[in-house]
């Protein structure tokens, strides 16, 4: 999913950083502060949680590979100002270090990967909370769901920017075919993964995550009391 | 599980996933590569600037073992990304009541 240079022209690259840039400035605004002891080491880590799993690429379809972009991820277990920030890291992380992906379509590549699929993720998982019973199993049902959609939306940004900026000559509608059709596979990749790391990390340490917490109270308390205890 | 544990896990499956498993990922080109190839839209890909850096592909430049290369690149990706984590870890916490505002 990193767009290299060159695929889309610099009116749209530029437009694209400037939205991003907005969006981490938000992101930077919203996230000050607000883990605590327990929580906060888990920013870093989902970062490089993530860049390890962008690194394991699976195959898809005859001569094709994808990975986990970790938006939905991100999303669910720091929620999404701090999900902003980790994708940020690791999206820029590789396009300056790693040459993964362009560094004029940088702007282009944190807007998909990062902002766009973590909104969706984040907009996604609260409605579908909504309406599902509060327990362990919707909270891995519906991140898998999420993850899912996430690299369809992520995947619909990009036709979406190539049809206003797009370089080379083009059919819109193929190129749309084209690239939802591959995503659609991959998107099953993004929630086996999402969906068995938040599972593992809710069997563990269910206090983490950010996405649960509201729906599962009784448990965090259980935990914080334990810990009280052995101090005490 | 403790913080700590939980925490020394994660990093160590980030680390082996990085480092060892990456090895054995597929190398065949991803949606993205393989859709805009498919709709002849690669025409216009230009190389990035930093296409030729050490660290270009996540290999180590001048290493020509492609195990060693690639542990070394996951290494320091999962080091890098870190240490940059890390900074996010100090901007979202919340300050200890002791701490100075």
């Amino acid at each position: 999913m990193h767009m290299p240079d060159g695929l889309i022209n610099a009116p749209v690259s530029i437009g694209a950083a400037v939205i991003a840039a907005g969006a981490i400035t938000v992101g930077l605004k919203k996230s000050k502060g607000t883990l605590d002891s327990q929580t906060a080491p888990l920013a870093g880590l989902v970062a490089v949680f993530i860049f390890a799993f962008q690194m394991m690429n699976f195959p898809v379809a005859a001569g094709t590979s994808g990975h986990l972009m970790g938006g939905a991820l991100a999303s669910i277990l720091v929620g999404p100002y701090v999900a902003i920030l980790v994708m940020t890291v690791v999206v820029s992380l590789q396009a300056l270090v790693f040459a993964d992906g362009g560094l004029s379509a940088l702007g282009l590549n944190l807007l998909n990967m990062g902002i766009v699929s973590i909104v969706v993720s984040a907009l996604l998982f609260a409605g579908l909370m909504k309406l599902l019973p509060k327990t362990r199993t919707s909270i891995i049902g519906v991140s898998a769901t999420v993850a899912f959609i996430s690299v369809l939306a992520s995947a619909g940004a990009f036709v979406f920017e190539y049809s206003l900026g797009g370089n080379a000559t083009y059919n819109i509608a193929s190129v749309l075919i084209s690239v939802m059709s591959v995503h659609v596979l991959i998107g099953i990749g993004e929630a086996i993964i999402t969906g068995l790391t938040i599972g593992a990390i809710l069997a563990t340490r269910a206090d983490l995550v950010y996405g649960a917490r509201k729906f599962l109270p009784a448990q965090n308390l259980v935990i914080k009391a334990s810990v009280v205890q052995s101090n005490v | 599980m403790s913080n700590k544990k939980f925490f020394l896990v994660g990093l160590f499956v980030s680390f082996l996933v990085a480092g060892f498993f990456s090895f054995y990922a597929s190398s065949q080109p991803d949606g993205l590569e393989k859709a805009t190839a498919e709709q002849g839209l690669d025409v216009t890909v230009i190389d990035s600037p930093n296409a030729e850096g050490v660290l270009a592909d996540y290999g180590v430049a001048g290493i020509e073992n492609e195990r060693l290369s690639g542990f070394l690149g996951g290494a320091i990706g999962v080091a890098v990304v870190g240490i940059a984590g890390t900074g996010i870890y100090f901007w979202v916490r919340t300050p200890k009541s002791g701490d100075i505002k």
